[in-house]
């Protein structure tokens, strides 16, 4: 194991971190905000609404994220503007994982018994009110696991933003790699600086769904 | 905007020839981790001394990393430390030891969930601990994973577009070239090849659902 590379090229190696961080973090931001409003899409009343959430949904879940990545990468420029690889990857990656978060904030907001929207609605709250005081403050404590999964998967799948050249951690070990020629050692520590940001992260999830488990 | 130049014959037999290598990559895939992803649940769920905390770590590991970084060391670490697979085996390696982890979860809570009053009464009623594997809690287990099991193989179908890295010759890999004749082919050729994952992963749902409806 040659440590030298990881203290020679620590700074290709944060640059790396930082893309990977970034584009993860506004990724989280974007599909949690498009899930949410394809969330609701998908439990009102309003029929058409109802079918672009399910439609949404259904079509995102079935391709790969490396599709729509290339749909954010190679469309504009077929319209005449283009998108970075970090910038047509993070909208990317938010557009798949809304997909994910939508499901997993409905099964939320579902799992709040029936009879709370009930009875709130009954005590003359608006449907608006009720989904803002009382379904959502009880969905979100079931959301976060899902959610806190889905920022994993999030972390990891931003690796491919490499292949559109998105200056993630993938992309800036592939340059170490070709100076050092030492591909095996040069990845283990890739592997490595995923796993600083995972582990604690999925070890997060598991305490919090431990702790939701007792209480119920 | 190309659509005639881009549905040419040879660029559809050519995206042809790369869905029958996805399909192929897949479906050993999905054998292959199915049985690790069973032996290895079992084994997480049995509490075995010593191997079981050791599946338990290395799934883990496995499981907080990228699998396009695990496809790319794969195919161009190993080689480093003597290890040398050709290009479909690598991609089948690297979907393998991925997608095993995650089947090994599915696998592993598919069998928690089963009622312990259930575990107890055959164990009183003489069956060995293999016989109430056996016997009673996998025939019930099963038929609860169905539905995860499904999105997870899925998911492998379209994680194999991730061995683009390697240039394995699939669908995406394909459709890249494609697009790289002329970026008006963009647009009609990654309309196209979503239609395609999607009416397979479709397929495979519609699979699962007739599937659950039969074993319920």
């Amino acid at each position: 194991m040659e440590f030298s590379i990881l203290t020679n090229y620590f700074g290709l190696y944060m640059e790396g971190f930082y893309g990977t961080v970034l584009s993860s973090v506004l990724a989280l931001i974007g599909s949690f905000l498009i899930g949410a409003v394809i969330a609701v899409f998908r439990i009102t009343t309003v029929r058409a609404l109802r079918w672009f959430g399910t439609a949404y949904v259904e079509f995102i879940r079935n391709i790969p994220l490396l599709l729509v990545v290339y749909i954010f990468y190679y469309g504009p420029s077929a319209l005449g503007f283009t998108l970075d690889g970090f910038k047509a990857g993070t909208i990317g990656l938010a557009v798949y994982t809304s997909a994910f978060i939508a499901e997993a904030i409905r099964a939320g907001i579902m799992a709040v018994p029936k009879g709370q929207m009930e009875a709130s609605r009954s005590s003359g709250l608006s449907y608006i009110q009720t989904m803002l005081h009382i379904i959502l403050p009880q969905a979100i404590k079931l959301v976060i696991p899902p959610l806190g999964n889905q920022f994993i998967n999030l972390i990891k799948n931003s690796s491919v933003l490499t292949l559109v050249a998105g200056l993630d951690l993938m992309y800036f070990a592939d340059s170490i790699s070709t100076e050092t020629y030492r591909t095996f050692d040069t990845y283990i520590f890739v592997a490595l600086f995923y796993l600083v940001l995972t582990l604690p992260l999925s070890y997060g999830v598991r305490v919090w769904e431990r702790r939701l488990q007792r209480k119920y | 905007m190309d659509f005639i130049g881009a549905y040419s014959a040879d660029n559809l037999k050519f995206l042809l020839d790369g869905l029958y290598i996805t399909l192929i990559v897949a479906f050993v895939s999905i054998i292959l981790s199915f049985v690790i992803g069973c032996i290895i649940g079992v084994i997480r769920y049995s509490e075995v001394p010593v191997l079981s905390p050791v599946m338990f770590y290395l799934v883990e590991l496995i499981r907080n990393l990228p699998l396009l970084l695990i496809i790319f060391f794969i195919r161009f670490a190993l080689p480093e430390v003597g290890i040398k697979l050709g290009l479909i085996t690598a991609a089948i390696a690297a979907l393998t030891i991925f997608e095993a982890a995650m089947i090994a979860e599915i696998v592993r809570g598919g069998l928690t969930s089963i009622d312990k009053g259930q575990i107890e009464a055959a164990r009183s009623s003489g069956l060995s601990n293999f016989q109430t594997l056996w016997h009673i809690v996998l025939p019930q287990g099963l038929r609860r994973m169905v539905p995860p099991l499904v999105s997870q193989f899925i998911s492998l179908l379209k994680d194999t577009s991730l061995a683009v890295v390697i240039s394995l010759p699939e669908l995406m890999h394909n459709a890249n070239i494609v697009i790289g004749h002329s970026y008006g082919y963009a647009i009609p050729t990654l309309a196209l090849v979503a239609l395609i994952y999607f009416t397979v992963n479709f397929l495979l749902s519609m699979l699962s659902r007739r599937l659950e409806n039969k074993t319920a």
